[in-house]
């Protein structure tokens, strides 16, 4: 008999531990058979993850520009709607998505063993495969409307990458909650709602004259890389995320939020981890 | 069993013979919440009812060793914790105590396809089902083809898994798991799937997986398939060992505990309904082994012998004992009784006791056999001095069931009388 292979203690179920290299190629096995039987059964498939975002533009764009006028005088505003509703809608579903994945994961997770915390970034992944090419079809429409390429465009995948890292900070923590308390997702779905309108998407941030209002919103770390991206991507004149909340020292509350509500994720999901077969 | 595990046979030497798995003293209890408040609402209504839990000891103190490139059967009755043992070798579940060691890959095989995607076709779920058990994305491409061969579906590749009939599911899903090269295998409950050529390349497969020297791990309920495949086998019951070692004994083992009901030494005795005079009593009876044993079970084939120690209060003149043995279906299988012997009991007074015996060759079919004693006065069959109705119930064992009430010993022969072609 060829010579026994090193021995090792099963430990049980774990948040993270395990092979790396397993550990990406499980993720991004389950993203891509998500994202390939999401639109399965539609006649449009695929086209519909653009369409979706397009077509919420469209409504906005109709009552934002012809019915309510207060963005009038913003440079590039559908441009700067476009690609708001795209980041935000990719937000929503990443966290969405995530959040009941441990229990649509179910077979998985009682069956074998594996990084529990594949499964919420599988979703979040999926999301934002769809998310990078709604990205070229914001690229397209930025071009198409006029703006110039500058320098700050290399500032805007920062911007994504927070995004995403955001995204998988709120995902970590809403899908071990919600393994144990159900009513997690009505309220994630009202916060969502909070989240969007508490965010430059349908409005540019100076056309709120009250400043404190202003900067409450700027504290929402979502209003803060919507403003930044508009800042560096669509119009370099548009305020700063650092100035609209009123100093740079101030962009330290939405930054902290983030990483709270990040390593809060981490830590719950790590605690979580290791029963979450039991308790689905 | 020495030959088969050489590593356990070394067990007294100093170094400790490797092991493939080595499960020490493993504890796993779930908590199984009275009423379960899942909502926020319901918990803030119910702020201490998050303490009301029983508790469901489901692994007590399990431990064996499993050599390398052993076959290992886990038996057990449903709810014996048979397939939590399986999980927690597989690292599903945290085990509350203990240890367990592996040397080497584990591929678990909890159920058959974990992943498949209904919506996808056979060659996606193949990759996918692959990678979740331990393949890179890039080998797992490279079997496709083998898996498809292997499952005899090359007409079907590019079908969505939901037009698949279960049957070509199940082969699908087994030849992903027979491509993956797991060092140790473990296996729940899947011989039972698939038509009969199917399972036969299941069996072939696993007989070349033995023979290829894989630890396996089965948890099963068929028994036939333990003595077949398993060089060795555990037998839980209400997460304890109850047996461990050849695969034939742990069998036998659990197919007494199964017609039992109860553990065998449960005092379900002297328990049953009484009639009679009075005069004696039957103050104990059980049932003894070739060598004087108590024993509840026994081997078909072996010899046995009832046993009732009777004490007398009054008086009583050559009584006449009996002993009746009564299946499942009611049926009294075999009576004794010393009336027909025709030989003087004796006579008793108030305080003498006597035992009566019964050996007899155990011929009784494999199940569930109620006895009842009985002592009558001489003569008057119906003079009845002490009855007990189902005292006890013994269970016999054996693995060749004819069907018949009982199992005679018998010679059997096929004699040709004339050659039809001449």
């Amino acid at each position: 008999m060829s010579a026994l292979p090193a021995r090792r203690v099963v430990a049980g179920p774990s948040a993270f531990s395990g092979d790396l290299r397993r550990f990406v190629s499980l993720t991004v096995a389950l993203a891509v058979m998500e994202f390939k039987t999401r639109y399965f059964g539609s006649a449009l498939g695929y086209l519909w993850q653009l369409l979706r975002p397009l077509m919420l533009f469209g409504v906005l764009y109709v009552v934002f520009t012809k019915v309510v006028k207060f963005n009038a005088g913003v440079n590039y505003f559908p441009a700067v709607l476009l690609s708001s509703i795209v980041l935000y809608t990719f937000f929503a579903d990443a966290t969405t998505t995530a959040l009941s994945s441990l229990l649509a994961r179910e077979n998985l997770v009682r069956k074998i063993q594996f990084p529990r915390v594949v499964i919420p970034l599988a979703a979040v992944l999926t999301s934002l495969f769809n998310l990078l090419t709604n990205l070229l079809a914001v690229a397209v429409f930025v071009v198409a409307t006029g703006v110039k390429p500058t320098y700050l465009w290399f500032g805007f995948p920062l911007v994504v990458f927070v995004l995403v890292a955001f995204a998988v900070g709120c995902s970590l923590l809403l899908s071990a909650l919600y393994v144990r308390f159900r009513d997690v997702q009505p309220v994630w779905e009202v916060i969502l709602q909070l989240l969007f309108y508490a965010s430059p998407v349908i409005y540019a941030i100076e056309v709120i004259h009250n400043q404190t209002a202003r900067q409450v919103i700027m504290c929402n770390p979502i209003a803060t890389l919507l403003q930044q991206s508009r800042h560096w991507l669509i119009d370099p004149s548009a305020p700063s995320a650092s100035s609209a909340i009123g100093g740079t020292t101030r962009l330290l509350i939405p930054i902290g939020i983030a990483m709270v509500v990040g390593l809060l994720g981490v830590w719950v999901f790590r605690r979580e981890a290791p029963r979450i077969a039991e308790e689905l | 069993m020495a030959a088969i595990a050489p590593q356990q046979a070394d067990a007294g030497t100093a170094v400790a013979p490797p092991s493939a798995v080595s499960v020490e003293a493993v504890e796993k209890t779930f908590r199984l919440p009275h009423q379960r408040y899942s909502t926020l609402k319901e918990r803030m209504l119910h702020p201490l009812a998050a303490s009301s839990h029983d508790e469901l000891h489901a692994l007590r103190d399990v431990s064996f060793d499993v050599a390398p490139g052993e076959f290992f059967g886990i038996v057990g009755r449903n709810g014996s914790g048979k397939s939590t043992l399986l999980k927690c070798l597989a690292g599903i579940y945290r085990l509350d105590a203990g240890r367990i060691e592996v040397a080497g890959r584990v591929s678990p095989f909890i159920e058959l396809g974990v992943g498949f995607h209904q919506e996808l076709a056979a060659r996606d779920n193949i990759i996918l089902n692959g990678v979740m058990l331990g393949l890179t994305p890039r080998a797992a491409r490279e079997r496709v083809d083998r898996v498809i061969e292997f499952a005899e579906l090359e007409d079907f590749t590019d079908l969505k898994l939901k037009n698949y009939s279960s049957g070509m599911q199940v082969r699908l899903a087994f030849s992903v798991m027979v491509q993956v090269d797991a060092d140790i295998l473990l296996i729940d409950e899947i011989l039972a799937v698939g038509d009969a050529a199917f399972q036969q390349k299941c069996f072939d497969v696993f007989f070349r997986l033995r023979s290829e020297g894989k630890t396996i791990i089965l948890v099963t309920h068929d028994m036939a398939a333990v003595e077949r495949f398993c060089h060795r086998a555990v037998l839980l019951e209400r997460g304890e060992v109850v047996a461990l070692g050849e695969p034939g004994a742990v069998a036998d083992r659990y197919l007494e505990l199964n017609f039992s009901g109860t553990a065998p030494d449960d005092p379900e005795r002297l328990g049953a309904t009484r009639g009679g005079d009075g005069a004696g009593r039957v103050v104990d009876a059980w049932t003894e082994d070739a060598d004087g044993v108590r024993q509840s079970a026994f081997a078909q084939g072996t010899r046995c012998t009832f046993r009732a120690e009777v004490r007398f209060e009054r008086e009583v003149e050559a009584p006449d004992f009996a002993v009746a043995f009564v299946n499942a279906q009611r049926q009294n299988v075999f009576v004794a009784h010393t009336a027909h012997g025709g030989e003087d009991t004796g006579s008793f007074g108030p305080g003498d006791r006597a035992v009566f015996s019964v050996e007899f060759e155990n011929s009784l079919a494999p199940g569930r056999y109620a006895l009842s004693a009985l002592i009558t006065r001489r003569g008057s069959g119906d003079a009845v001095i002490d009855r007990l109705e189902n005292v006890f119930t013994i269970v016999v064992t054996g693995a060749r069931a004819a069907g018949g009430v009982v199992d005679l010993p018998h010679e059997m022969s096929v004699r040709r009388l004339s050659d039809g072609s001449a």
